[in-house]
C-alpha cells in the first residue's frame, strides 16, 4: 500500500476496536501508530484500511494477532546499563533499608528482558527470595514468550556487553544454555516472577509497588494518555516507591508530576513523595 | 536574482547524514545564525550504545542551540534538535515531536526515513529536506515523501561528499530539487535566512 493513510480511516479503526474488543487505541501517539497500522497492511496484504477494518470487524480471532504486531517489541537486557547499576547501588539498597519485602512491577514487559534483568541483579544482590515480581502486558503472545525467558542467540552479544557495562558480578553465560539457536536462561530465575495479561490504558489499578519499570512504553501513547496513565502509575506505588521510566521521557508535562521528585535525572528514576 | 528555490513559506528543515556527515554539518551549524528562524531536525546515524557525547561535538562550533528531545517536547523554532542515540525520532502534528524504540530501520535507530516522513507529513509541502554523505539508502525514501508533499530536496552533491550512496539513492528514487556542495548550502540557507526575516 502507497496510499498515506488518512487520520480519517485510523480514527474509523480505533472506533472500532473500541466498540468491538474494548481496547482505546484512540490516544496512542499518531506517526508511531501509523507506521504499525502500515506495516499490519503490507505484512497480511491488506489492500486498503477498509479491509483491514472488515477483518476486524469479521474474525475475532485475528484481532490478537493485530496487537501483537501494534505493540512494539523491541527490547534488550540491560539496556543503558548505567540505570541499572543505579537500581543496584542506590533505589533497591533503599527500598530494603525500610521494608522486608520488595514489590516490583515490569508494566509492558515485552518479551521479558528486563524482567530477566531483573532477575539476575537481584539473585546477584541475594535478595530475589524477598522480592515479587509483576510483570504484565498488553499481548498475550509476549507474555507466553517472555514467560519461557528465552532470548534469540543473535541478540546476546549486545546483552552480554550491556550486561558487562552494568558490571554485572560475572559472565551473563553463568545464566542460560544454548538450545537450538536461543538462550534458554535458568528457570529458577523466575522463581519469583508471576505474568499477566493487563493493559494500561483500560485497566486497573491492581496491586501496590515498592518499584515500577514503565521504560519506553509510553512513549507510544500522546500527552493525553501520557497523563492518565500516570495517574494509575502513581496509584500503584506505595509512597516513597520509585517509577523508572525511559531515558528520554519526562514526566514533566503531567498534571501530578508535582506528586514526584526525580532521584535521578540521567536515568529518568521518580519518587512518589505525595498520595 | 538567486538560482535558489527559496520561499518564506518554509517552517522548518530536516537533515539526515550518515558516514562522512559530521564534517560537513558542523561547518553548517558554525555559519548558520543562532536565531534564524525554523526549527532543524538532524538526524544522524550514531552509535547505539553511546548516549553522551554527541550534542557536546556538534556544538562546539554551533551557533545554535542543540538539544536531543525528550518524548512529546515541544518544537521551538530556535533550536536545533537532534535524534538521541537509540530512538526514532518523529515529528507529530501539533507542534511536538516523539520518541520510539521500533527496530532498526536501514540498520538504523535513529533511521533518517522516520524522521523525514513524519516532517514531510507534517510540515507537507513548508518543508526543506536535506540528505548529505552517508554509506547507505536510509533518507532516500524520506525525500520521496517530502517530494510527494510538495516540500523542497536539497542533497549534497555526490562529487563532494565523502561517501556518495545515501545522496545517489535519493537522486534515485525522487526529484531533487538542488544537488549542492556544503558552502552553496550554507549559502542557501543564508539567502532563506534573509529572506524570512524581511519577509
Amino acid at each position: 500500500m502507497q496510499q498515506e493513510i488518512e487520520i480519517a480511516e485510523l480514527r474509523k479503526l480505533t472506533e472500532l476496536i473500541k466498540d468491538k474488543y474494548d481496547y482505546d487505541f484512540k490516544n496512542y501517539a499518531m506517526s508511531s501508530f501509523k507506521r504499525r497500522i502500515k506495516r499490519i497492511v503490507e505484512l497480511y496484504k491488506f489492500k486498503t484500511i477498509d479491509s483491514l477494518i472488515d477483518k476486524l470487524e469479521s474474525t475475532p480471532s485475528f484481532f490478537e494477532e493485530f496487537v501483537s504486531e501494534i505493540t512494539v517489541n523491541v527490547t534488550e537486557m540491560f539496556r543503558d546499563p548505567s540505570f541499572w547499576s543505579v537500581l543496584k547501588e542506590q533505589i533497591i539498597p533503599n527500598i530494603l533499608l525500610n521494608h522486608n519485602k520488595l514489590n516490583v512491577w515490569h508494566a509492558g514487559c515485552s518479551s521479558g528482558e528486563e524482567v530477566l534483568s531483573m532477575t539476575i541483579l537481584l539473585e546477584e544482590m541475594g535478595v530475589l527470595d524477598r522480592s515479587n515480581i509483576i510483570a504484565t502486558d498488553i499481548d498475550t503472545a509476549i507474555i507466553d514468550r517472555a514467560k519461557k525467558g528465552t532470548v534469540s542467540l543473535k541478540n546476546m552479544e549486545l546483552n552480554s556487553s550491556n550486561y558487562e557495562r552494568f558490571e554485572g558480578k560475572y559472565t551473563i553465560d553463568k545464566y542460560f544454555q544454548e538450545q537450538n539457536g536461543k538462550a534458554v536462561f535458568d528457570p529458577n530465575l523466575m522463581r519469583q516472577v508471576s505474568f499477566r495479561k493487563h493493559d494500561l490504558v483500560k485497566g486497573v489499578v491492581f496491586s501496590k509497588f515498592d518499584l515500577i519499570l514503565c521504560r519506553n512504553v509510553m512513549i507510544y501513547f500522546n500527552q493525553t494518555l501520557q497523563n492518565d496513565v500516570l495517574y494509575k502509575l502513581h496509584e500503584s506505588l506505595f509512597r516513597y516507591g520509585y517509577l523508572a521510566i525511559g531515558s528520554k521521557e519526562s514526566l514533566i508535562w503531567c498534571d501530578i508530576a508535582n506528586k514526584f521528585i526525580v532521584v535521578n535525572n540521567e536515568e529518568k528514576i521518580y519518587k512518589k513523595i505525595k498520595d | 536574482m538567486t538560482r535558489f528555490k527559496l520561499s518564506t513559506k518554509y517552517k522548518a528543515i530536516a537533515i539526515g547524514g550518515s558516514a562522512g556527515s559530521f564534517q560537513p554539518i558542523t561547518k553548517i551549524l558554525s555559519v548558520i545564525p543562532k536565531d534564524f528562524p525554523l526549527p532543524i531536525f538532524l538526524c544522524l546515524h550514531r552509535l547505539k550504545h553511546v548516549r553522551h557525547g554527541f550534542v557536546e561535538a556538534l556544538s562546539i562550533k554551533s551557533l545554535k542551540s542543540i538539544h536531543e528531545p525528550f518524548d512529546k517536547e515541544s518544537i521551538k523554532r530556535e533550536l536545533v534538535y537532534l535524534a538521541p542515540a537509540n530512538y526514532h525520532l518523529s515529528i507529530e502534528l501539533g507542534n511536538t515531536m516523539s520518541l520510539s524504540t521500533e527496530g532498526l530501520i536501514n540498520n538504523s535507530r535513529p533511521a533518517i526515513d522516520i524522521t523525514l516522513e513524519s516532517a514531510a507529513y507534517a510540515y507537507r509541502d513548508k518543508l526543506i529536506g536535506i540528505l548529505m554523505s552517508g554509506a547507505n539508502k536510509d533518507g532516500a525514501l524520506g525525500m520521496q515523501k517530502i517530494k510527494d508533499r510538495g516540500g523542497l530536496t536539497i542533497i549534497q552533491d555526490p562529487e563532494e561528499s565523502m561517501i556518495s550512496t545515501m545522496p545517489n539513492s535519493a537522486l534515485s528514487v525522487t526529484e531533487i530539487d538542488h544537488v549542492l556542495k556544503t558552502d552553496q548550502i550554507i549559502e542557501f540557507l543564508l539567502e532563506l535566512d534573509q529572506m524570512l526575516r524581511s519577509g
